[in-house]
């Protein structure tokens, strides 16, 4: 008698607390954002949500201008056969002609995708890849990875071309210590070298990577733990250095692309930055060991006089609600700022869209470190 | 050092005192007959204990397993022999467990993370658990400075009449290619004095398959893949010598403990490229030494007076490996950061606890424990200097307990004071931390074994030597993690006459614990610095029951059933400098918020029968946020073993078959970490 109860209460406890269902592909969300746009130049953008490291999470968002809606993890649910989804933390998205292309850093592939359809098309197979840049047919990605040496992280990265067509790598060219961003222009490749697993010796050039003979012919001496580069609209290159962390304090460099020297030091301790037309936007958070807190500030550069425009982006207070801000873009046609919010780089983030102006537009719970984000074209047929 | 000088001092005489006062009861009342106190508070905190031939039963292998079974134990599990199984008790986290070895805690300066999987159930006697602390006044500070704490206990001889040694072998294996033999010598020196040595190896290569399965919301399936877990295996020993001694007023034991063990280490299953899959050579590896060299010694110096000697060295090497390969273009190239660190920790402790009982009612007790620990490395191709952190700790606590009959209390204080030395960088700041505790029982009934108890913990844990000196981002004012424990419950257990129930026994506790200050390292924008801070918080209540039965279906028939369930709420209150992240409130990572276990258990005659079965309900992941794409399934495992005694020319033989995770259910206890399917484990000891 007392056994049947027992056995009774068992079950039921058991049959209270769920049980396992066959697991499902993961699946979008949508949201509704903001009003139904048509006829534009530029019809959405992808936005690659890196994830932390070992939980597979890396995730693709799209933001629909023509509907106004943004629709989280679409990646996953568009290609459920591939198995364990886009991977581990993603880097860099870019879109060049029809195709995307991703770098997957610790998945060691670039995954080029249908821009359109957001379906699958190949795997490239580049070890601890990190950005990406296209140039006349082909996409260049900046790795880390090197021969092994004796001692360990004292291997040099390299730079491999991608060909658009096959898929394939054309070539590939050793440049200095972890590269990360790259620029275009003149026909030269210039390669933010950081040095970041290096510490405190952190590498201080930028490689000069002629596209043409794909050998290294220069290194400028630039500043230390360089990360972001971009080509300004009258040539300029900005080079954005990370610092040491301890004495040295993050800084923007200006190079003449004439003479691949250093002409400026602007003293912004800059974390990331867009440039559109002759306005560079940059944001800057920099740990303060005195307070314990990352300082945020946010501003917009003149790139023809080097003149400090503005010493915010967002003008009516939003920016109190970004914890982190970790990506920046643009949108080049109606020049809308977008900001993504890292939170503390564990939660999930989001997504802040802007005016020009600096006014709110509308925001969005985005994936696991919201980063880098892609303009979509309208496709031309 | 300054600040420091007094408390060395006053331990330093507290010490002596103790050697002096021992002397002199020895010289006086050394004669006279002296009862052995057994442990005067035994139901004051409610314990839960798994010993002996029960633990054997269970298909556990190491003391990580086994205490899954206990209500209110997460084991976090990275799945296979080599991987890291750590416990948390409540939701407060693995560094506010304290596990003792033999009454001495096990340490880790550097990242307080102790490896439960290290310790194989070989050599154990018996795994207990109490919420709060051990329900003893006469014990060492430290064990007064966990949230929860977890004793282990080595086997200690017992020999048969007119026998003075023992001689066992047992050798286990198992479906994943497990070898794993084990010998152990008891010798009796004299009638008061007794040793054993026991040995053991364990190699497997810890290869298994696992199995990867997504369906499309029509039902058909997206994605179905096999995978073998790569990088797990393991080979280690462990040798131990312990000594036992007891007389009429002393008790004592001394251990000296050596393990050794080389191991890959299994990252997390994540995508990787197929020329990845193809040609990597993951070469992530962890080389362990760790010499344990330990002794305590009890004296029941008189009806009033006992006191308590404990003192330990331990030395933990360290090497831990990365040097990932992959081809890329025909070449060999590394990827992901590389290290070739090695570690070497030295902890250096000792202890005295005096306990004084005034009268039947009233005891106090008062304990000191002074611990040095110190980390040095060597790090190939890293630049920066190491900090070369020491750290000295002073613990002191003061207890008092009562005992009035039906109402039994127990009060103490623990102070805490530690100083830094650094070599390099600059120093965490000397700390001195009070934190109280207060335990209450009542029985109302004499007739009835019905207690109800109450307590409530104030208690905290130090920023571990890698949470201050692994980054200098945010450590310079790192405070100690701070938890609080305010329990409810009853335990109730009855023998009863009939003939079939045989008895029963009924616990339930609720609680409440909050973490404030939790100690937490952030990511940055730089993937290798990592920031710390106190801004965690967590909140977390629940109920816990256990319920157990025994049975007699015939007369050579025993049916004993344990029963656990548990629900928790575990809210994460963390904020960040600039505010409230997403997650806030959501349940933490890896809570359940139902969870439960279950043991039945036949015995006949020489034949017994064991089923187990555990359930870990619905969690979310390391992501935080309560979103479905973080969530976690539940999983439940149900294991059996059947084990059956014989008699062969007058030597015993056990043999044991076990089937684990019967229902081959491929499931995960952390996120992208696979734990084993259906795997079997077959052992045959002998004893001469």
């Amino acid at each position: 008698m007392k056994l049947r109860n027992l056995i009774l209460l068992f079950t039921s406890l058991i049959l209270l607390s769920s049980c396992r269902k066959d697991e499902v592909i993961y699946t979008s969300g949508n949201n509704q954002v903001t009003p139904p746009v048509d006829g534009k130049e530029y019809i959405g953008f992808y936005l690659l949500n890196e994830g932390n490291m070992g939980m597979n999470s890396a995730t693709i968002d799209y933001f629909n201008y023509e509907d106004g809606t943004y629709t989280t993890d679409v990646f996953s649910e568009r290609n459920p056969q591939i198995t364990k989804e886009l991977g581990d933390v993603g880097n860099d998205i870019l879109i060049y002609g029809n195709k995307a292309y991703a770098t997957i850093n610790v998945s060691n592939f670039v995954e080029v995708f249908n821009v359109y359809t957001g379906k699958h098309i190949a795997q490239i197979h580049v070890p601890n890849c990190r950005y990406l840049i296209p140039h006349n047919g082909k996409v260049y990605v900046s790795s880390y990875s090197g021969p092994v040496e004796i001692d360990p992280n004292a291997e040099k990265g390299f730079v491999a071309e991608i060909d658009t067509l096959s898929l394939k790598i054309n070539r590939t060219v050793t440049v200095g210590y972890q590269p990360e961003e790259m620029a275009v222009y003149n026909n030269k490749l210039y390669v933010a070298n950081s040095g970041g697993y290096r510490v405190p010796n952190y590498d201080t050039t930028v490689s000069v990577i002629d596209l043409k003979s794909f050998t290294e012919t220069k290194k400028i001496e630039v500043g230390i733990n360089l990360h972001r580069i971009k080509v300004a609209r009258n040539g300029d290159i900005y080079v954005s250095s990370r610092g040491d962390y301890t004495l040295a304090d993050p800084n923007l460099y200006v190079i003449d692309p004439i003479t691949d020297t250093v002409k400026r030091q602007l003293n912004l301790p800059i974390s990331n930055m867009a440039i559109d037309d002759n306005k560079l936007y940059y944001y800057a958070s920099s740990y303060k060991h005195n307070t314990g807190k990352d300082e945020i500030s946010y501003g917009i550069l003149n790139t023809d006089n080097y003149q400090i425009i503005a010493d915010k982006i967002i003008t009516d207070g939003t920016d109190k609600k970004i914890l982190i801000p970790y990506g920046i873009a643009i949108n080049p046609e109606t020049k809308e700022i977008f900001i993504t919010d890292a939170q503390d780089y564990v939660g999930s983030g989001y997504i802040y869209c802007f005016a020009p102006d600096g006014t709110y537009k509308w925001s969005t719970l985005a994936g696991n470190i919201p980063a880098h984000l892609a303009f979509v074209k309208n496709k031309i047929n | 050092m300054n600040n420091f000088y007094p408390f060395y001092l006053l331990f330093l005489f507290l010490f002596l005192g103790t050697q002096l006062r021992a002397q002199a009861i020895n010289d006086t009342i050394a004669l006279e007959e002296i009862v052995i106190a057994k442990e005067a508070f035994k139901d004051l905190i409610p314990v839960q204990t798994l010993s002996g031939t029960e633990l054997e039963r269970l298909n556990s292998y190491s003391v990580a397993d086994a205490l899954r079974y206990f209500a209110g134990v997460k084991i976090k599990d990275y799945g296979g022999m080599g991987g890291l199984k750590t416990v948390d008790v409540r939701n407060m986290g693995t560094h506010h467990v304290g596990v003792f070895y033999n009454g001495i805690q096990v340490g880790n300066a550097q990242n307080g993370v102790v490896d439960l999987g290290k310790f194989s159930l070989d050599n154990v006697e018996e795994v207990k658990l109490y919420n709060g602390q051990r329900s003893t006044i006469l014990q060492s500070a430290k064990e007064f400075a966990s949230a929860s704490t977890v004793y282990i206990q080595t086997k200690k001889p017992v020999f048969k009449h007119g026998q003075d040694y023992n001689f066992s072998a047992k050798y286990k294996s198992s479906s994943i290619q497990l070898s794993n033999p084990s010998v152990k010598a008891d010798y009796k020196v004299t009638d008061k004095v007794s040793s054993s040595i026991s040995a053991e190896y364990i190699h497997s290569n810890g290869k298994y398959k696992f199995r990867q399965t997504r369906h499309n919301l029509d039902g058909s399936i997206a994605y179905d893949t096999i995978g073998y877990r790569q990088n797990s295996d393991i080979e280690a020993y462990r040798i131990e010598n312990n000594w036992y001694g007891k007389d009429e007023k002393n008790s004592w034991q001394a251990n000296l403990y050596y393990y050794q063990s080389n191991r890959g280490l299994p990252g997390a299953v994540i995508k990787k490229s197929d020329i990845t899959l193809e040609t990597e050579n993951i070469n992530e590896r962890q080389q362990d030494k760790n010499v344990m060299l330990q002794t305590e010694w009890t004296r029941f110096a008189s009806d009033h007076y006992q006191f308590l000697l404990k003192g330990k060295f331990a030395y933990d090497l360290t090497h831990y490996l990365s040097r990932k390969t992959v081809i890329f273009e025909g070449e060999e190239v590394t990827y992901n950061p590389q290290f070739d660190n090695t570690f070497y920790q030295q902890d250096w402790y000792i202890s005295a606890a005096h306990l004084y009982k005034i009268n039947p009612v009233w005891a106090f007790s008062l304990s000191t424990d002074l611990q040095y620990n110190k980390l040095n490395a060597s790090r190939k191709g890293q630049g920066t200097p190491f900090t070369y952190p020491e750290r000295y700790t002073f613990l002191t606590a003061a207890a008092v307990s009562a005992n009035w009959g039906k109402i039994k209390a127990q009060g103490n204080v623990l102070g805490t004071f530690t100083h830094e030395k650094v070599r390099n960088n600059y120093k965490a700041l000397d700390k001195s931390v009070f934190a109280p505790a207060t335990f209450l029982s009542f029985k109302p009934w004499n007739n009835q074994d019905f207690i109800m108890h109450a307590f409530y913990k104030h208690i905290f844990r130090l920023p571990t030597f890698n949470d201050l000196y692994y980054t200098q981002l945010g450590t310079a004012n790192l405070k100690p993690e701070v938890s609080r424990q305010i329990n409810f419950g009853f335990n109730y257990s009855k023998n009863l006459t009939n003939k079939h129930f045989t008895g029963f026994h009924l616990c339930m506790e609720t609680y409440y614990a909050n973490i404030t200050d939790k100690i937490i390292a952030s990511p940055t924008s730089s993937m290798m610095r990592w920031m710390m801070s106190n801004l965690g918080k967590v909140e977390n209540y629940g109920i816990e029951t256990t319920l157990g039965t025994s049975l007699s279906l015939l007369s050579d028939v025993i049916l004993n059933t344990d029963i656990t369930y548990e629900y928790t709420v575990a809210k994460d209150l963390s904020q960040t400098p600039q505010g409230n992240p997403s997650y806030y409130g959501d349940q933490i990572p890896y809570a359940p918020w139902h969870s439960g276990s279950a043991i039945v258990n036949v015995n006949y005659k020489t034949w017994n029968l064991n089923y187990s079965f555990i359930y870990v309900g619905k969690r979310y992941n390391g992501n935080k946020n309560n979103i479905k794409r973080n969530e976690i399934q539940p999983w439940y495992t149900h294991d059996v073993s059947l084990q059956k005694e014989f008699v062969w020319n007058g030597h015993l033989i056990k043999v044991s078959a076990e089937a684990n995770n019967l229902a081959n259910q491929y499931y995960e206890v952390v996120t992208n970490f696979p734990m084993p399917g259906r795997n079997f484990r077959f052992t045959i000891s002998f004893e001469l």
